[in-house]
């Protein structure tokens, strides 16, 4: 069945298909974000969860005190008011000392994690990422290879109002696209981010990227992926952009260097028809691509003024 | 000897006018507080009614019930109607009623001016609503209306435009009307630190009112004219910038969302002390507390706007001044529990109501510390996180605050006892159920639903659908409020003029229900004394 419906996929990009046949168990009930799959995810994720505890041991204490008071001072249990108890110089400058040391001891990290995410210096690959109503653009700068990135047809069959189509019966139902965006890892990318039409966000949670994309305005972002962490990971438009905003999904597909360069390679080939020798150097790839559906992509490549 | 008989003619006019032309001609300070929460209510209703189909669509993955267009139309106005529809009136209400009571004024300082502010309301939720009726729907582009999306709207766009330039004048008069009556018309003896918390922070959330919604109705008249009158405010290709219209909004929008929170942190002021049979802790602090969330609302705004890709000094200016914001809240919450500290506790509706605040929104208060971090903001931007984040502070905060006061007032308002059983009904599913509801969207935020999508991936499917059953829970226990409220007006147990064992304040020295005209001879200074607690 899955290899039926492969079959029928415009897209002949591993990708799609690891995809497709990826096993589909999620994690249902989750509670928590992820780590994430490069050190500023990490960062944040630590960063995320010094904040949460630090919540959790207030709480317990503030609570604490609430809790015990309903409990103690009760008019029921003959409790009994002191109304003499307005006031106390010195437990007011405790609770406001304590929370401002608090807030700095969270405010250091919080710095230090905030300037390394701007520091998009020493990147060793660019790609332009373009949000439109509703689907994204990518061009690796340089080598002019362009990747239009839609919602699969699975999902966007199923997610027809009516459809009758069960979404559980969808592999990864509503986060899977045509094309993903394939990434090498271990390698620092600059992002470029913008949008044609409204604002739209570029939203990874494994990377910890989010970041707007605006018409007339480029903005940065950088990640740099672990070595190890090869793979698909995906990720959602964050900022409402009018009705199909909950499916233009973000699907990157994280390969070693050495397998991007040569996808990269084939696709830049693939793209530029005039060059004769383009056919010929599709089989050469790790994961082989048609004809057919790179003929596809670059239809699909957006016109760029 | 004639002045005599002026004030005994006056006190003749005892008795309004009958049926609807009351209603429409009345310059009483009761009747607009009346008007402004009836229609408080209603909007609460109709923004509910948004927020059931919300959830509905959201119960289970796939597009079952709308169109993804219909879905963002509703959110959109459910957030306006919510926030211009029944918060906002629901405090312009209590203030209404209870300001010239607490500070022993006759009357609101400008009462045709109070007419008017509140007649511009139902003109302007009409406009609103009937968006839903005309070519390209409701609005859908969020409330907050971000360009270029928000030009892409249909007929109704100047028509919410327009609405909310009417919701803004409404709110402004109803600011001017709060604050001139609070400086000029107080009792004598009545200082401005013997004032009730509750007028306190009705004062600074009026200053706020009054410097930002002109702000707001600033960047709507850009969208408009952006839209039809060829200029490029928001719009790049014309030199102008979308983000500037986030910063203008949210110039507005932060601020507003204390106006939204602050006068509840004045009933909950009023409300926990009398029903701890012990003053308010820290009644001072409390004051500057209030006054500095005031004067940081106005640093703090782009914090809504990490993503937008500030330079680094912006992000770390408004990270670090957002943090900020957890002092002199924090010293509130501890006032709070201080107050309940050695006291002497009953557990009555309006007692409960802001308990509930007190935990709930300090449940906020802990999501709001986390999101000022704007490394983690990255993650949290856009999602449920943040959407569990301000329904905590703005239900069980701004709501379930609105209600206590509501509890707490009402027999004076209407004369008389209401079901006490019924209240502790309407307190315990709502309180159960707004967890059900809201506290597991935490979680979807974090596992990476974003906010405003119609339908989503299967793995968010088992927490919304928990969170939509609390959602219709919620939903239903809160037709028990007007039934409670309804059957209080008709009826029940007189209720003494202090109905409250361990209040104190004016509102308390006239009878229940409290006549037509009160305090046309001010307070005496005895009244004052046995009023005042702090």
């Amino acid at each position: 069945m899955k290899m039926k419906k492969s079959g029928l996929l415009l897209s002949g990009l591993a990708a799609a298909l690891l995809t497709m046949v990826a096993p589909t168990a999620q994690a249902a009930w989750a509670l928590n974000m992820t780590q994430g799959i490069s050190a500023i995810s990490r960062n944040i994720y630590s960063l995320h969860m010094m904040v949460f505890w630090v919540c959790v041991v207030l709480a317990v204490l503030v609570f604490g005190v609430m809790i015990y008071s309903l409990v103690r001072f009760r008019k029921s249990q003959g409790a009994v008011p002191d109304t003499s108890l307005v006031h106390n110089t010195k437990a007011e400058i405790i609770w406001t000392a304590i929370p401002i040391a608090i807030l700095v001891v969270m405010a250091v990290p919080a710095t230090r994690t905030l300037i390394e995410t701007d520091d998009a210096t020493k990147t060793e690959l660019t790609i332009r990422v373009t949000g439109y109503q509703w689907k994204w653009g990518y061009e690796y700068v340089g080598s002019g290879v362009t990747v239009l990135s839609t919602l699969d047809r699975d999902s966007n069959f199923a997610r027809q109002l009516g459809s009758g189509i069960d979404p559980n019966s969808v592999p990864n139902y509503l986060l899977n696209v045509d094309h993903a965006l394939v990434v090498p890892a271990d390698t620092k990318v600059r992002l470029l981010i913008s949008a044609q039409d409204v604002i739209h966000s570029w939203w990874v949670p494994a990377l910890a990227i989010k970041k707007d994309a605006i018409p007339g305005f480029v903005n940065e972002a950088w990640f740099k992926i672990d070595a190890a962490n090869t793979g698909l990971f995906r990720g959602q438009c964050a900022e409402l952009c009018g009705r199909d905003h909950g499916f233009m999904p973000i699907v990157i597909d994280v390969r070693s260097k050495a397998d991007f360069e040569a996808w990269l390679r084939t696709q830049k080939a693939l793209q530029q028809p005039a060059d004769a020798a383009a056919p010929a150097a599709a089989p050469a790839t790790a994961a082989p691509a048609s004809a057919a559906n790179a003929a596809a992509t670059v239809r699909a490549a957006p016109a760029r003024s | 000897m004639a002045y005599t008989e002026t004030v005994d003619a006056h006190d003749h006019h005892d008795h309004p006018p009958a049926g609807i032309w009351r209603w429409l001609s009345t310059t009483n300070h009761k009747d607009i507080g009346t008007l402004y929460l009836v229609f408080s209510g209603i909007m609460f209703f109709v923004g509910g009614a948004m927020a059931m189909v919300i959830r509905l669509e959201l119960f289970k993955p796939g597009m079952q019930f709308v169109d993804p267009a219909f879905f963002n139309s509703m959110t959109t106005v459910h957030g306006l109607a919510m926030i211009f529809g029944a918060v906002m009136p629901a405090w312009v209400g209590l203030a209404n009623w209870m300001i010239p009571l607490q500070v022993g004024a006759p009357d609101m300082a400008l009462p045709r001016m109070n007419n008017f502010s509140f007649w511009l309301l139902p003109f302007a939720f009409t406009l609103l609503l009937i968006g839903f009726f005309v070519p390209g729907g409701a609005p859908a582009g969020g409330w907050t209306l971000y360009p270029p999306l928000v030009l892409q709207g249909g007929d109704s766009f100047p028509m919410a435009i327009f609405a909310i330039h009417l919701m803004g004048a409404s709110s402004i008069m109803g600011a001017i009307n709060v604050i001139v009556t609070i400086m000029n018309m107080r009792a004598p003896g009545i200082t401005l630190l013997r004032m009730p918390l509750f007028v306190w922070t009705w004062l600074i959330t009026a200053y706020l009112l009054i410097l930002v919604m002109p702000v707001l109705a600033g960047s709507v008249t850009m969208l408009l004219t952006d839209h039809f009158f060829g200029t490029s405010f928001f719009s790049a290709s014309g030199g102008g910038d979308p983000v500037m219209f986030q910063h203008i909004f949210w110039f507005f929008g932060h601020p507003e969302v204390y106006i939204l929170i602050l006068p509840a942190f004045g009933i909950v002021s009023e409300v926990i002390p009398t029903f701890s049979r012990k003053p308010l802790f820290g009644y001072e602090a409390m004051v500057y507390a209030t006054a500095s969330i005031a004067f940081l609302s106005f640093i703090v705004w782009a914090h809504h706007m990490f993503t937008v890709g500030m330079p680094l000094a912006g992000e770390l200016f408004f990270m670090l001044s957002t943090m900020l914001i957890a002092i002199p809240t924090g010293v509130k919450v501890f006032n709070w529990t201080a107050t309940m500290w050695r006291g002497s506790l009953s557990f009555e509706p309006p007692m409960l109501f802001a308990l509930a605040f007190l935990f709930l929104f300090t449940i906020g208060g802990f999501s709001g510390l986390m999101l000022a971090i704007a490394p983690a903001d990255f993650q949290y931007q856009d999602t449920y996180f943040v959407v569990a984040h301000f329904h905590y502070v703005l239900v069980p905060g701004a709501i379930f605050s609105i209600m206590a006061g509501v509890y707490y007032w009402l027999p004076k308002w209407t004369g008389h006892l209401y079901s006490m059983a019924l209240g502790k009904w309407h307190f315990w599913l709502s309180a159960i159920f707004v967890n059900v509801l809201f506290f597991p969207q935490h979680f979807l935020g974090l596992a990476g639903m974003p906010r405003r999508i119609p339908d989503y991936a299967t793995q968010f499917a088992d927490w919304n659908m928990v969170s939509s059953l609390g959602g219709f829970g919620f939903g239903l226990s809160q037709l028990l409020f007007p039934i409670l409220i309804w059957k209080c007006v008709r009826g029940g147990e007189k209720a003494p003029a202090q109905v409250w064992e361990g209040a104190h304040g004016l509102e308390w020295e006239v009878p229940s229900p409290a006549p037509y005209h009160t305090w046309q001879d001010p307070p005496s200074e005895a009244q004052i004394a046995h009023g005042a607690e702090h």
